[in-house]
């Protein structure tokens, strides 16, 4: 259990370090999609990809580095996106085309995207109430 | 490249990934039994690598290259980070973080499987 309110440390760091697999993942496969793939007219999963892999790393970096405000607003878009996206992909598929990482709800993911905000919300308020000065 | 391998590798991780999490629950320190298993699966990534690599110069599949080495590549990263990293944290959740860098590499093994045969073409 974390000895200090830092939000690397302790379960922390496994925390961020799942959210480091998850920044390359989603910057990694954005970075295929936008060389391979753009050709067709719908560009919105290749967007998308491109904001989450963005998102994923902002919040990695802050909570590496104990930024919590940062971490807040990232984890923050990183929920709504993840359920506003799965939502979405299963109204309308034709909407995307291509996988994203939060597509039906991360689900080629086996839903880690849509836990994974819950987690670091838990945790970010978890180690403010140890004492955070 | 082809099921044996790729479901080997992936199980081999698991096992690590098993015991790296029973230090985990049980309050381990990093130990050397663990760092061996680390090690003993670096070594097979390794061989991985330089086996996937001729392979993939050999084969005549339509395999994406690109893609099929940066999964060889990260691979054989991730084990010595997890290792650093896990030493690093002092508490009990040191070794946590070789559970998911274990169940990383585990998946990562199936999905380069899918590259090679080109399942997501």
């Amino acid at each position: 259990m974390p000895e200090r309110s830092d939000t690397s440390h302790g379960f922390g760091r496994v925390l961020v370090a799942v959210y480091a697999v998850f920044a390359i993942a989603a910057a990694s496969r954005s970075i295929v999609q936008l060389v391979t793939e753009v050709e067709s007219d719908t560009v919105v999963p290749y967007v998308l990809s491109a904001f989450a892999g963005i998102v994923y790393v902002v919040a990695t970096y802050a909570l590496a580095r104990n930024h919590r405000q940062l971490a807040l607003v990232t984890i923050g878009i990183e929920l709504v996106g993840v359920i506003t996206v799965g939502i979405l992909s299963l109204v309308d598929t034709s909407l995307f085309p291509d996988q994203t990482v939060w597509s039906d709800f991360g689900q080629g993911y086996v839903f880690i995207p849509l836990v994974l905000p819950f987690v670091g919300l838990w945790w970010l308020r978890r180690t403010s109430a140890e004492g955070h000065a | 490249m082809n099921d044996p391998v790729a479901y080997g590798i992936a199980i081999l991780a698991l096992c690590v990934a098993v015991f790296a999490g029973w230090h985990t629950v049980r309050r381990r320190e990093f130990g050397n039994p663990l760092f061996y298993a680390v090690c003993v699966l670096e070594i097979v990534l390794l061989g991985l690598l330089v086996g996937g690599s001729i392979a993939l110069g050999q084969t005549s599949r339509d395999v994406d290259g690109v893609l099929f080495i940066s999964y060889l590549v990260t691979m054989v990263v991730i084990p010595p980070a997890a290792v650093v990293w896990g030493i690093a944290e002092k508490s009990r959740w040191g070794t946590g973080v070789v559970v998911v860098a274990m169940l990383t590499t585990a998946v990562l093994s199936l999905r380069l499987l899918g590259i090679w045969k080109g399942a997501y073409a």
